[in-house]
């Protein structure tokens, strides 16, 4: 049904629909309201799952890797610091195996203190070995949820998926969006039924030691696994669009790509933001086009390659910093693209700096101009030390 | 694409404003994109909420910088928070008014102003201007029909029986106001 309704209680309607059976998170700001209404649909007999309350975010990570273990689908979400002081237990999640359901409001990370959106929290645990991928709108969090329980759960992939959504923009935004029926998730989505879990009639262990005789090997088989979501995230789309008639689940979204000279490459939110900009130029005669990053882990290389082949410029938009190096996606393209093409890297839209259009049409600007690996967008002079100024 | 952008303090309804009136353009198949800006805000510290909208999905993103429309929930904001400095040009603003406000003069605009709090006193028994300022809306922009407010109205505070008909009330005080 379609519902003019917030993200966060779309993403949280979304996660009642996959019925999961343990939901435990702690709150942090901009992830809150999303574990307020999982709460209260508990609390209101709506939603039959077991809500525990942690805490802190460690606890919360643990809570679900115990619960997915013991063969239940299992839910958290979490922002920033609290991402952060998780991660510890995300590597153990995917290290073991267990497809738990994770949602990050993309958020800041600190010093100094900042509540507001950028992609670093995400990106600096790229390495855990989670499935992740990046809704661009409210529509597409609440597509990527359902779908994301698919992909992971797969038999084959047993991986736990991160859904990242940017924080405030899409999680306190409101916009028209599909909440499928019941009956339509429940088609689409079969019960959890774990090809291991802890059953004391069939006892086993997980995330003993592993010693440098097999240590190797468990890490060989999760990339083996992520290649293959390559292929599994867009079989799932398919099996998505069927259903809910959307094809909002995939690897990339090429926008206007086919001819264009400049493409510009981004996730998230800001997409939307550079479609629209996209438009106007192409409405002056422009060749412009956007590619849009869904999913980030596993990074489709192969598709992204094609997708910018015929380009002349193309621009990398990044809301984080690897600092001492360049902006994530950055580094991930400009690696698998030929030298004759030009390649710049923008870091933009930092602790929630707000990405305006005429920051896109900047970076279209020096994208056609010049080649940086890593320029800042919309410093301000005033605040840098005299020599870090850049004019 | 039209875009509006709210002046309140926190506490005041301006979220609730967006959400409202988001709802009651959804009602007449536009689509919406309401979003609040946060500072690290408590009670009482200026805020604002915005609302794009348009026939087709909204993607723009960014902030609104300058509207078409700005709702002022409280006016003592004016000044400091420059409210009418970037209205377009033929651009129309709501305001609530106290006594001993002052609107600057722009010849290019249109201003509908009323006592919305007071309004709301006499009618709610509490000075939430905002459904007053929504129905005051509808009148003065004609981008909303009264009834798609009222439905949202309804819808909104559909738990709330208590509240529901002293602000469908004030909707419909606010557009006659005006």
């Amino acid at each position: 049904m379609r519902r003019f309704i917030e993200g966060s209680h779309a993403m949280a309607e979304a996660t009642k629909l996959c019925r999961p059976e343990v939901i435990a998170a702690y709150p942090i700001t901009p992830q809150t309201h999303i574990v307020e209404h999982l709460s209260q649909f508990i609390a209101d007999g709506n939603l039959n799952a077991k809500s525990i309350n942690v805490e802190s975010e460690h606890s919360a990570a643990s809570c679900v890797l115990g619960s997915q273990a013991a063969g239940s689908r299992s839910f958290t979400c979490t922002s920033s610091q609290g991402l952060i002081l998780m991660s510890e237990v995300l590597f153990c999640i995917a290290g073991m195996r267990l497809p738990v359901m994770l949602i990050c409001a993309n958020r800041a990370v600190s010093a100094p203190i900042n509540i507001w959106n950028d992609q670093q929290d995400s990106i600096a645990i790229r390495d855990a070995g989670l499935i992740q991928i990046y809704a661009e709108n409210i529509q597409e969090a609440v597509d990527l949820i359902i779908a994301g329980h698919k992909i992971g759960e797969n038999p084959k992939v047993m991986l736990p998926v991160m859904v990242c959504v940017d924080g405030f923009i899409l999680t306190h935004g409101m916009e028209v969006v599909d909440i499928p029926s019941q009956d339509k998730v429940d088609n689409f989505l079969p019960p959890y039924n774990p090809p291991y879990k802890l059953d004391i009639n069939n006892p086993m262990s997980f995330g003993l030691l592993g010693d440098p005789s097999v240590y190797t090997e468990t890490r060989y088989a999760i990339q083996k696994t992520l290649e293959d979501v390559l292929q599994i995230i867009p079989k799932v789309g398919g099996e998505f669009n069927d259903i809910f008639g959307r094809s909002s689940v995939g690897l990339i979204e090429e926008y206007k790509t086919s001819d264009a000279e400049t493409i510009l490459v981004a996730m998230g939110s800001v997409c939307g933001t550079i479609k629209d900009i996209v438009d106007i130029q192409r409405n002056k005669g422009k060749k412009i086009g956007l590619l849009k990053i869904i999913a980030y882990r596993p990074f489709p290389q192969a598709e992204v390659k094609k997708a910018l082949s015929q380009a002349k410029n193309v621009g990398i938009v990044d809301k984080n910093i690897s600092l001492g190096s360049n902006g994530a996606l950055y580094s991930e393209i400009k690696s698998i693209l030929p030298e004759k093409i030009k390649v710049n890297g923008f870091v933009a839209g930092l602790g929630g700096r707000d990405i305006k259009p005429s920051t896109v049409e900047k970076i279209i600007e020096s994208t056609e101009k010049e080649e940086n690996p890593c320029k800042f967008v919309d410093l301000n002079e005033e605040l840098l030390w005299k020599e870090f100024k850049t004019v | 694409m039209k875009e509006i952008k709210i002046f309140a303090r926190a506490g005041q309804g301006a979220i609730t404003t967006a959400a409202i009136l988001g709802e009651a353009l959804f009602h007449e198949n536009k689509f919406s994109y309401a979003f609040p800006h946060f500072g690290a805000a408590r009670m009482g510290a200026p805020m604002n909420a915005f609302l794009r909208f348009d026939q087709k999905p909204i993607r723009l993103r960014s902030q609104i910088y300058n509207p078409d429309y700005i709702i002022i929930i409280d006016p003592t904001l004016i000044e400091s928070e420059k409210c009418f400095d970037n209205l377009k040009n033929q651009g129309k603003a709501v305001v609530a008014l106290r006594e001993n406000t002052k609107i600057p003069s722009r010849d290019d605009i249109t201003i509908s102003s009323l006592p919305a709090e007071q309004i709301a006193l006499d009618i709610i028994g509490k000075p939430f201007a905002n459904t007053i300022l929504l129905g005051a809306f509808a009148k003065a922009t004609g981008e909303v029909k009264l009834d798609s407010i009222t439905k949202a109205v309804g819808e909104r505070f559909k738990n709330k029986p208590e509240i529901l008909e002293k602000n469908i009330e004030a909707v419909k005080k606010g557009y006659s106001s005006v």
